[in-house]
């Protein structure tokens, strides 16, 4: 009895297919392990790569956050700045001076000893200076309190990036140099507060000086320009295609080349840019205003795409609804479909205003990285935009400018990020179940 | 089971609503309905039956030109309501189906508040001169689809958060608040559960009085419920029609007699 039942477990271990399965299980248990880890192993090397690349971004680019700034006692000289007429030279004497106070072996009358000692401020203390008395005439004859900045060598010297240790000649600033400035420092004169000029002043070519405001006024008229023209062309065009063209070979035609469209090399949509909007129709050079038609003709066919899938996926059921009580075609479109499909839409346009603001190529090739020192007040001003700043930061050979390019980096990244976040939000909170 | 006194409906048989002649109906090269003739008649319901893939939901959907929708849908022959070929180059599908309603297998209410929901028709075709008439047609359309009481208020809810058989109610309301002269329902209770299909059949009954009503359900009991008269459909030909009592009693096609036995379908 016994032996039968054993004799039938037996048998039924040895069917054939179980068989077979126990001899492939190891193997196609071992497969799976690979390619998990193959899978984990990419997504480790991918993730390392970001952080590297976030990383070195964010240790050069933190020291642009702030400025080394000196204060200063400045006696507003009447005799070097009469009220009336407005000397050039008058401001940079009166800040001299007031420089000389903390340094009495140093004789103003020396022209290299003066302007060995007027260095450590930036070129641009004494445009503040002149802004400040212009601004309010009754400051000339008193004695006012001013933080300017300091000039990029003493301010890479404050944040530590000059090695002391280095041989004197090695350096951008000689020990002299050096032993003033730490003067100035013992006196409790220098001070690093957060950098505003970054976002508040425009390029300059003084790193210490320069900031993104005109960069950031040149993307924001360009990204508006590519909104306002890529925007209701592409959704219009997404919905005759969707919605009221024939299915046919033409419209295949159609589909085919925008999809491809999307895929063109930016630097095209550039060169086609000068040649027509800069060549043939004679728009400004570096204006917004071409930039944006430019990231316009690249962000189409992203808008187009986006839109033709969100309309797509407004269910069948709401149309025959619509059209079951008597709504005509276009009433249930714009009524129905339309509505149901905007998350997805401006999803879809955030998503390629994003691709835009990043865009750099065609922006080059219409002379939007000219240098300008100060922002666009329309879209037909000469600007630069964001990554075309970077690029010429990037290009420029003072110290500074190498944590500055860092921080518009940072700067692009901020906008992007939050860019896509409220894509992401649109998406999450206006998703439909059906 | 057949509350109709049968000389009401003799009485009934001389008019009809809906003639269809010859009707022919193509998806591409597939002959999907062939040479149909009914003869529908006016304040009374009308069942399709027959096995899945008949042909029945594009039959009906010829009836308030649906089809059009789809490009590879043809029809041909001849569909007339009241007289009057619906096909006709001077009739606009829009006009005919603000006449001839629609109620949909799965309820589809607008992602919109009832209220919304219903007004849309009405509004649409400017059945109402000013806000009190299209709140009157609101609460009106509610009430003859038996919602009322349980969406009176809850009008600026949204429709889709009603139940699934509150939903279908809330659609025929829909259908009814543009004041149509036919409503086709296409399954309207396939995807209810059977305390709302009993609240919907028992509204169809009642609706029958003022409007001509065409049902397509894949359930014989349902048929022989709400209608008078039964249509069997199989492969895209119209077997058998007549009145419901005596199909399901005395079919005469084999086919059909097969069909509600059991022995397909
Ligand atoms: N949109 C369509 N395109 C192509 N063929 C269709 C379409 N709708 C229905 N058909 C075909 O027409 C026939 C009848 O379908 P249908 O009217 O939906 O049947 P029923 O409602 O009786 O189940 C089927 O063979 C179906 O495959
Ligand atoms: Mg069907």
């Amino acid at each position: 009895m016994t032996d039968i039942t054993s004799e039938d477990s037996r048998k039924a271990l040895c069917n054939p297919t179980t068989e077979a399965v126990r001899n492939s299980l190891s193997r196609r248990n071992r497969k799976q392990v690979l390619l998990q880890s193959f899978g984990i192993a990419a997504i480790l090397f991918a993730m390392g790569m970001l952080f590297i690349l976030l990383g070195s971004i964010i240790s050069s680019g933190y020291h642009a956050f702030t400025q080394t700034h000196i204060q200063l006692e400045v006696y507003v000289d009447p005799e070097e700045i009469p009220a009336d007429g407005l000397p050039r030279g008058g401001f940079n004497d009166v800040l001299a001076a007031a420089m000389a106070v903390h340094f009495p072996g140093i004789d103003l009358a020396d022209r290299v000893a003066k302007r060995e000692l007027t260095s450590i401020l930036s070129n641009g203390a004494q445009f503040i200076l002149r802004d400040k008395v212009v601004s309010d005439p009754s400051l000339i004859g008193q004695t006012i309190s001013l933080s300017v900045p300091a000039s990029d060598p003493y301010d890479q010297l404050n944040k530590g990036l000059v090695e002391r240790d280095t041989p004197e000649q090695f350096r951008r600033i000689d020990d002299a140099a050096i032993a003033r400035f730490d003067r100035l420092k013992e006196l409790g004169m220098v001070s690093a507060p957060l950098n505003t000029a970054l976002i508040t002043n425009a390029d300059s070519r003084f790193p210490e000086l320069a900031g993104l405001k005109g960069a950031l006024v040149g993307s924001f008229w360009a990204l508006l320009v590519c909104f306002l023209i890529s925007f209701p062309l592409g959704i219009g065009a997404a919905i005759y295609l969707e919605e009221f063209a024939p299915k046919n070979r033409y419209s295949d035609l159609i589909e085919i080349n925008i999809n491809n469209l999307a895929a063109v090399p930016s630097v095209v949509f550039g060169l086609l840019a000068l040649a027509v909007f800069i060549g043939w129709f004679g728009l400004p050079r570096s204006a917004p205003f071409v930039g944006g038609l430019t990231l316009a003709l690249m962000t189409m066919p992203t808008i187009i795409i986006a839109t033709r899938a969100a309309l797509k996926a407004v269910p069948p059921s709401i149309r025959e609804a619509a059209l079951g009580v008597g709504a005509s075609k276009h009433q249930v479109v714009f009524g129905h479909v339309l509505p149901l499909a905007m998350p997805g839409i401006l999803t879809g346009t955030i998503i390629g205003l994003a691709q835009a603001l990043g865009e750099t190529a065609p922006l080059l090739l219409i002379g939007m990285n000219a240098f300008i020192t100060s922002a666009a007040t329309s879209p037909f001003d000469s600007a630069t935009a964001l990554p075309t700043q970077i690029f010429i930061w990037a290009d420029s050979p003072e110290r500074g400018f190498v944590s500055r390019t860092s921080a518009a980096i940072l700067v692009l990244l901020m906008f992007l990020v939050t860019m896509n976040a409220v894509a992401i939000f649109l998406r999450s909170k206006f998703e439909r179940k059906w | 089971m057949f509350d109709t006194p049968h000389s009401a409906i003799d009485e009934r048989l001389s008019d009809t609503k809906i003639a269809a002649k010859k009707v022919q109906v193509f998806y591409g090269d597939t002959h999907a309905i062939k040479d149909v003739d009914i003869n529908i008649q006016p304040r009374s319901v009308t069942a399709f039956i027959g096995p899945s893939g008949c042909g029945k939901s594009t039959f009906l959907r010829c009836l308030n030109r649906m089809n059009d929708t789809i490009d590879i849908c043809r029809v041909e022959g001849e569909i007339t309501i009241d007289g009057e070929d619906i096909y006709d180059p001077k009739v606009d599908p829009v006009q005919l189906r603000a006449k001839v309603g629609m109620v949909f297998q799965k309820p589809n209410p607008f992602p919109k508040s009832i209220y919304d929901n219903i007004a849309y028709g009405p509004r649409i075709h400017g059945l109402a001169k000013n806000k009190a008439e299209l709140d009157e047609i609101v609460s009106s359309s509610l009430q003859k689809a038996g919602l009322w009481n349980e969406a009176k208020d809850r009008l600026d809810e949204p429709g889709t958060g009603l139940s699934g058989g509150q939903q279908q109610r809330l659609c025929i309301a829909r259908a009814i608040a543009v004041n149509p002269e036919v409503i086709l329902m296409d399954e309207p209770c396939s995807a209810l559960d059977p305390i709302a299909t009993a609240k919907v059949e028992e509204l169809i009954d009642e609706l029958r009085t003022n409007y001509t009503i065409v049902i397509v359900t894949h359930s014989m009991q349902q048929a022989a419920r709400v209608s008078q008269r039964t249509a069997f459909f199989h492969l895209g030909i119209l077997v058998e029609e007549g009145l419901t009592q005596d199909i399901f009693t005395n079919p005469q096609d084999k086919r059909t007699q097969d069909y509600i036995t059991g022995r397909f379908g």
